[in-house]
């Protein structure tokens, strides 16, 4: 059966791209007709300034459009198809009314320089956003400028370089990032103009709080953190991290990736941070649109709120206006106000869940990461032993010595349907698997999840073939990745 | 209370508690110190059912003027124009919108090819050679670039034309504190950039020279010129911004041979959303291909021979090179890609030209109207769809009458150029008819007095 589907699945052809299905003459669009009169543009430029090949876009119907991008989109994955897993992603639910509201012309067609009087309920939805961040996360002050998560660490980053500057402080050239950090943390300390230096994990799965005595130094600009970390783990201590930082003048930052672990549960302004980003993307249900956009707003402690990037949005006399006085911030890090879109998402699901809800998020996120923990420790090694929080890490390692590797395990869970996680990541685990179920999903779900993992588990003993071999029911097998590297094709030559 | 995204339900919560082993979910958070353990209720508003926020959030966005309940003329950066239907419904296809960067790519080939699809289209309007699969948004492209600059040439100086947009250069001026470029603002003469003074600016130690075409106050740079001068200083690097739509009507700024060329594609069936999400787009010649920022999607073959996409050139990006990778950037603005694709798609080779040349006649309809009436519009012809009006009052004030008419007004050039208090950007896109022309002209006037 499985075999009859290969040999099928390979005589499908190559899928056409949307420019091997042009031809001269056809069209999708319509414009209005000029009916002004004509004038010779010509006239206006010197000749080499004038175009003369028209750019190879593509003729196609109406229709043909249609069909092609839905043809594409089957050939897709996302969370309305079926589960996924990915540890450190948070691919929840993203909730239909959300995307109604953002399309209302009242929030999607407003031009960011129109006057503010005119967009007052644009600006009042952002300021009650903020102060709603500002209190989930215990921060004093908000922005939603940062359009990305990445784009809020490095922006929280250079509030927290401008501090020390403000304090004579310009020795401090270096930012502690855990060895389990996701790879945007010492990128953004590079960009920042940092130095990026590795604290170690200790055999719980922990950041080593010695290690972490012996890297601080008169040095340290920021200690960058995850917590839950991204093995799914609380820092437990926190509080003495905290200290041994502040104790050395150095300042906290939040990277907010994990959050939907500790909503109602704990707050990073609680811990000691004292610049935080969140995620909106991934906590608060903004799609993740295959691969953006995002919205990273950045909140931060009374201290540091005069070096937020300007504008800043203030609230007098319930009128609302963008301040652009603000001597010290560390200036615009994006055109206009952020991701406005995003953040009109997030904004809609916080009020679909309220308090209560934000705290049931994490209660069950929390449960469902656990509950399938436990069931898969006993096939799979679990390298560490305590209570997850919203998602935890198994290793491949047993699987590895029957000839089957992680990457395997993923590429078969593609047959069953599922998203697989996200594998080899941390990289201080072997063989990594990176389990992140979220609340949105049944335990209908975790527990067929479960089974299928298990299920290849035993392939690997039985017939690690079907496994080395996966995936069998894909529109396309495995990609050659190296040819892809070593001659690179970056866009489509008419032949 | 059991929420409609939440299926968890209570002998499911039972069930799972005893295989965990304990007895409440408050056990599972016992890791949380006690001194840091949230005790309180979150200060959020309480949850309002399905038709109750509806309602509400309706409310609330009726308050905003917008494009759809006023006729704009309002651009400088953002743009008003034809939203063909079929990318909107494209882009809902959820199969898109809710999937993660497409690492994966047996599962994401729709997602994979869509961008190397956008990453075609690009390369074709730019005239250049690669380009990636997305930016945030123009201005943060530019300051990319920029930075790429510094770091490809050791260089530590980039001169930048006063003649771009002033929030893209607040934004290099912020992304370049980190590796400390020294940004060197190049004045602007009768609305173009001094090319006598980034005559003067230019030595050995810059980096690259950065001018928008056409630039922000609507008029074409003399890219030819611009580039004849910076090729006197090997290694200098030229770097445009250009909005993609004029390309269109003007040579591309490949075929000057430029370095870098990024924008953002708004114009291409993207709503204002009050600024953002919008979709940069960045481009290189092929020399930069390695040191392009963010992700970059290749052909190749599967295990059968069929023809198929995958994520490349990794070795460059945050998650493999960490903090060696060439930028930060991970998230990007892939749907605002896809829904640049589908409108490509939908305009196709010669729709490009015809829109890029009825917003030209439009606007230089505009401009000769504004003209009859007395107005004088400053600089010369050889402008795309904006042009600079001077009125006899603040811009400002002018506006909110306009608002009362039924009008977006344009830009107030006066909050980013002391000199030119009282003077308007107006935007004129292929939407506006000649009679929204003919009253916005007429309303003026009357303002005008």
């Amino acid at each position: 059966m499985l075999k009859n589907w290969v040999i099928s699945m390979a005589k499908e052809k190559d899928f056409p791209l949307i420019f091997e299905m042009s031809k001269e003459g056809r069209k999708g669009y319509q414009l209005p007709e000029l009916d002004v009169p004509d004038v010779d543009l010509d006239a206006d430029f010197e000749d080499e300034y004038i175009r003369k090949e028209a750019p190879e876009l593509p003729e196609v119907s109406e229709l043909q459009i249609v069909r092609h991008y839905t043809a594409l989109s089957k050939r897709n994955h996302g969370i309305d198809s079926g589960f996924y897993p990915l540890g450190s992603c948070t691919m929840k639910y993203n909730p239909k009314v959300n995307e109604e509201i953002v399309r209302l012309p009242g929030f999607s067609f407003v031009h960011p320089y129109q006057a503010e009087e005119t967009a007052q309920g644009a600006m009042e939805l952002m300021y009650d956003l903020q102060t709603s961040l500002e209190n989930i996360t215990g921060m004093h002050q908000f922005t939603l400028q940062s359009a990305a998560g990445a784009q809020g660490e490095w922006a929280g980053l250079m509030m927290i370089r401008a501090y020390h500057e403000s304090n004579g402080d310009t020795e401090r050239t270096e930012v502690i990032v855990p060895d389990s950090a996701h790879g945007t943390n010492p990128a953004s300390a590079a960009v920042a103009g940092f130095k990026a230096v590795t604290v170690k994990t200790n055999e719980r799965g922990l950041v080593d709080l010695d290690d972490l005595k012996r890297v601080v130094s008169e040095k340290t600009a920021a200690l960058m953190l995850t917590n839950p970390n991204t093995l799914g783990l609380f820092e437990e201590e926190i509080i003495e991290m905290a200290e041994v930082v502040h104790g050395a003048g150095g300042r906290l930052y939040y990277d907010g990736a994990n959050l939907n672990a500790i909503m109602g549960y704990a707050r990073p302004g609680d811990m000691g941070f004292d610049v935080v980003h969140l995620n909106l993307h991934k906590t608060f249900t903004g799609p993740h649109g295959g691969g953006g956009p995002g919205s990273g707003p950045v909140g931060v402690t009374e201290e540091m709120a005069k070096f937020l990037p300007k504008p800043v949005l203030t609230k007098k006399d319930n009128q609302y206006t963008f301040d652009y006085n603000r001597p010290d911030s560390i200036g615009r890090i994006k055109p206009y106000y952020g991701n406005f879109g995003i953040n009109v998402r997030a904004y809609t699901y916080i009020r679909s869940m309220g308090p209560d809800g934000l705290k049931q998020v994490s209660e069950n996120a929390v449960l469902n990461a656990n509950y399938m923990m436990r069931r898969l420790q006993g096939e799979f090694e679990l390298p560490f032993e305590q209570h997850c929080k919203h998602e935890f890490v198994i290793s491949g390692k047993k699987q590895k010595k029957m000839g089957v590797r992680t990457l395997d395990i993923a590429k078969r869970l593609l047959d069953f349907g599922f998203h697989p996680p996200t594998i080899y990541f941390p990289l201080n685990v072997e063989e990594a698997m990176m389990i992140e179920p979220t609340e949105t999903e049944s335990k209908e779900t975790l527990d067929e999840f479960i089974d299928a993992l298990i299920s290849i588990s035993n392939e690997a003993k039985e017939e690690p073939e079907i496994v080395q071999d996966a995936p069998h029911t894909t529109v396309v097998s495995r990609m050659d990745e190296t040819l892809a590297a070593r001659k690179p094709v970056l866009k489509y030559e008419k032949e | 209370m059991q929420h409609r995204y939440i299926p968890m339900t209570e002998t499911d919560k039972k069930e799972m508690l005893d295989t965990v082993g304990v007895t409440s979910t408050d056990e599972l958070f016992a890791d949380i110190p006690e001194k840091v353990r949230f005790r309180g209720e979150l200060n959020v508003k309480p949850a309002k059912d399905e038709h109750e926020l509806t309602k509400e959030l309706t409310q609330l966005a009726a308050k905003n003027v917008n494009t759809k309940s006023h006729v704009s003329f309002l651009g400088a950066g953002v743009y008003d124009h034809y939203m063909p239907s079929v990318v909107d419904h494209m882009i809902s296809r959820s199969e898109f919108y809710t999937a993660y960067t497409p690492y994966q790519p047996e599962i994401s080939q729709g997602e994979l090819q869509a961008i190397f699809e956008f990453q075609t289209m690009i390369c074709e309007l730019t005239g250049m050679d690669v380009a990636n699969s997305s930016m945030y948004d123009g201005g943060t492209a530019l300051a990319e670039a920029v930075n790429l600059s510094a770091g490809q040439t050791k260089r530590s100086k980039v001169l930048v034309s006063k003649a771009i947009h002033p929030e893209s250069m607040d934004v290099i001026k912020t992304y370049t504190a980190g590796p400390n470029v020294e940004v060197v603002e190049i004045d602007v003469k009768d609305g173009l950039t001094d090319l006598d003074h980034l005559k003067a600016e230019l030595d050995d130690n810059t980096a690259s020279v950065v001018v928008q075409y056409p630039n922000f106050y609507g008029q074409m740079e003399p890219l030819k010129e611009v580039q004849e001068l910076v090729g006197e200083q090997k290694k200098t690097m030229t770097i445009v911004s250009s909005n993609p739509l004029a390309l269109g009507y003007l040579t591309p700024p490949g075929e000057f041979g430029v370095d870098i060329v990024v924008g953002d594609t708004q114009v291409f069936g993207i709503p204002a959303q009050f600024g953002g999400p919008h979709c940069g787009y960045f481009a290189t010649n092929k020399k930069l291909m390695r040191k392009v920022p963010g992700r970059l999607v290749g052909q190749t073959v599967d295990d059968d021979g069929r023809r198929g996409f995958v994520l490349t050139l990794q070795a460059r990006e945050q998650h493999i090179r960490r903090d060696k990778a060439t930028s930060n950037i991970c998230s990007n603005q892939a749907l605002n890609a896809l829904a640049t694709s589908v409108f490509l798609s939908v305009i196709g080779k010669r729709g490009i030209q015809e829109m890029a040349t009825k917003n030209m006649k439009k606007a230089r309809y505009a401009k000769k109207a504004l003209e009859d009436a007395g107005f004088e519009v400053l600089y010369s012809n050889r402008f795309f769809n904006e042009f600079v009006v001077k009125l006899d009052q603040d811009v400002n004030h002018v506006n909110n009458q306009l608002i009362d008419k039924g009008f977006i007004g344009g830009f107030d050039l006066g909050k980013v150029d002391e000199s030119l208090k009282n003077h308007m950007l107006i935007a004129v896109t292929e939407i506006r008819t000649k009679e929204e022309i003919d009253q916005f002209v007429k309303e003026l006037g009357d303002i005008h007095g």
